[in-house]
């Protein structure tokens, strides 16, 4: 058990060593240590980041899609208005173009009838004269009796 | 001490006609192979000592400097996991009980541990098997465990007092230092209290340190010598070895399995220690 220059030898080896370790070593894997703690760290950081803006992203897509859906519900209304419009307006053309067409159909008919009436009246005249002249034998001036022909065929036409 | 065991050793072979015994075994396990380099008491070598720690610090400069050359903070290997994993621990102790800066203590708290750790565990090598390897080459004494050798723990010791001193010097100024030792911890007005309570303290650490981790694995060696006693002599053919060889084989394997707790504990103690040690160094009292 007795000490002997043995201890010397240890005693330097061992504090070698540890300078080896102090100089070479330990700053190399604790440098590498910290250096992936802060990559981790980063990649941390950059998932939460991206976790954000996929959130913010999201709330902007739901905005986006409220905001269609409301201008396509606006423009649905008024596509429907528009159509009724047209519609109404459609119905009510139709409707006065109708009884227009019909009074100008009422106005003719009413002419003809009056002009038929007027030749059936001429024609009832002329039948009284050449009955009447048929009566008379004779001739009938029809100059001389021209007013009182008319008159007859006013009359009758009435 | 040595070389009375060893005389009653020789006498004991003597008497035993040459055959050896329980004494001369234990003995001869407990002799380092040294070389005298010189005159004097002082001028040896417990060469033994010395290569097996040299061994084991190649080991370690291997690992650790091997790992640190190809260290990446990419995706790390599983020895550099694994050396990463004890560089945090050590790393993490340190920065609990220091709480300055220093560039010094982590890296000597890992070199303690691992160091230590890697010099005991040559003691859960059979005790025989070395030792005859060596004897069957023609050397005659051969003890594995650098650690039990009192030479290793207090040269290791010594070194931690030293940067104890060092770190004290350089926290707090050649006068600040000196002046701690005759301020320190009851006031100037007793001075010699003072010093003397200092010096005890001081020297108490390197003792303390040295001889704890001595005594343990000097016991433990002790211990698997006396396991492997049992069946000394022995020969096959009797019945008494069998039954004795598995009492053997069963206390070897506890004492072993009980003992990889020691080394590791012992090993941490040390490191343990030399960082308490120099954080108090770095502190004002």
């Amino acid at each position: 058990m007795n000490i002997n220059l043995t201890l010397v030898i240890q005693g330097l080896a061992f504090f070698a060593t540890a300078w080896l370790v102090m100089k070479f070593g330990w700053p190399l894997i604790d440098g590498a240590i910290v250096a992936r703690q802060k990559k981790i760290a980063d990649g941390l950081a950059a998932a939460e980041e991206g976790k954000r803006a996929l959130a913010s992203a999201s709330a902007k897509q739901d905005e986006v899609i409220r905001e269609a859906r409301s201008e396509a519900g606006g423009i649905r209304d008024r596509a429907e208005k528009e159509y009724a419009s047209i519609l109404e307006k459609a119905k009510s053309d139709a409707i006065a173009e109708g009884s227009r067409q019909k009074a100008v159909a009422v106005a003719e008919i009413e002419t003809e009838a009056h002009r038929a009436r007027e030749q059936l009246s001429h024609k009832v005249a002329e039948l009284a004269v050449k009955g009447a002249e048929r009566l008379i034998r004779k001739e009938i001036d029809a100059k001389a009796h021209k007013d009182l022909l008319d008159d007859l065929i006013s009359e009758i036409a009435r | 001490m040595d070389k009375l065991l060893l005389m009653w050793a020789s006498a004991e072979k003597e008497a035993a006609g040459g055959s050896g015994g329980m004494t001369e075994y234990i003995v001869h396990h407990l002799h380092h192979a040294q070389i005298k380099v010189g005159e004097g008491w002082f001028w040896t070598i417990n060469i033994d000592s010395v290569i097996f720690k040299f061994m084991m610090i190649a080991v370690f400069l291997a690992l650790v400097l091997g790992v640190a050359r190809r260290a990446t903070s990419g995706v790390p290997g599983k020895l550099q996991c694994f050396i990463e994993m004890v560089v945090e621990v050590v790393d993490g102790l340190v920065k609990d009980t220091f709480h300055g800066k220093s560039k010094l203590i982590a890296p000597l708290a890992l070199t303690i541990f691992m160091l230590t750790f890697l010099m005991n565990f040559l003691d859960m090598i059979p005790v025989d098997a070395l030792p005859a390897a060596a004897h069957a080459s023609g050397i005659n004494y051969l003890r594995v465990v650098p650690t039990a050798d009192l030479n290793t723990t207090v040269g290791m010791a010594l070194c931690v007092f030293l940067l104890i001193q060092y770190m004290g010097i350089k926290h707090k100024g050649v006068g600040g230092f000196f002046s701690e030792f005759l301020t320190a911890p009851f006031g100037p007005k007793i001075a010699p209290a003072n010093l003397l309570l200092r010096i005890i303290e001081e020297a108490v650490r390197p003792v303390s340190l040295s001889l704890r981790l001595f005594g343990n694995m000097y016991a433990g060696e002790l211990i698997f010598i006396l396991i492997a006693v049992m069946t000394l002599g022995a020969s096959l053919s009797s019945g008494a070895t069998w039954a004795l060889g598995s009492m053997q084989f069963i206390a070897g394997f506890i004492w072993t399995a009980f003992h990889v707790l020691v080394i590791t504990l012992q090993a941490f103690i040390f490191m343990m220690l030399t960082i308490v040690y120099l954080s108090m160094a770095a502190e004002h009292h």
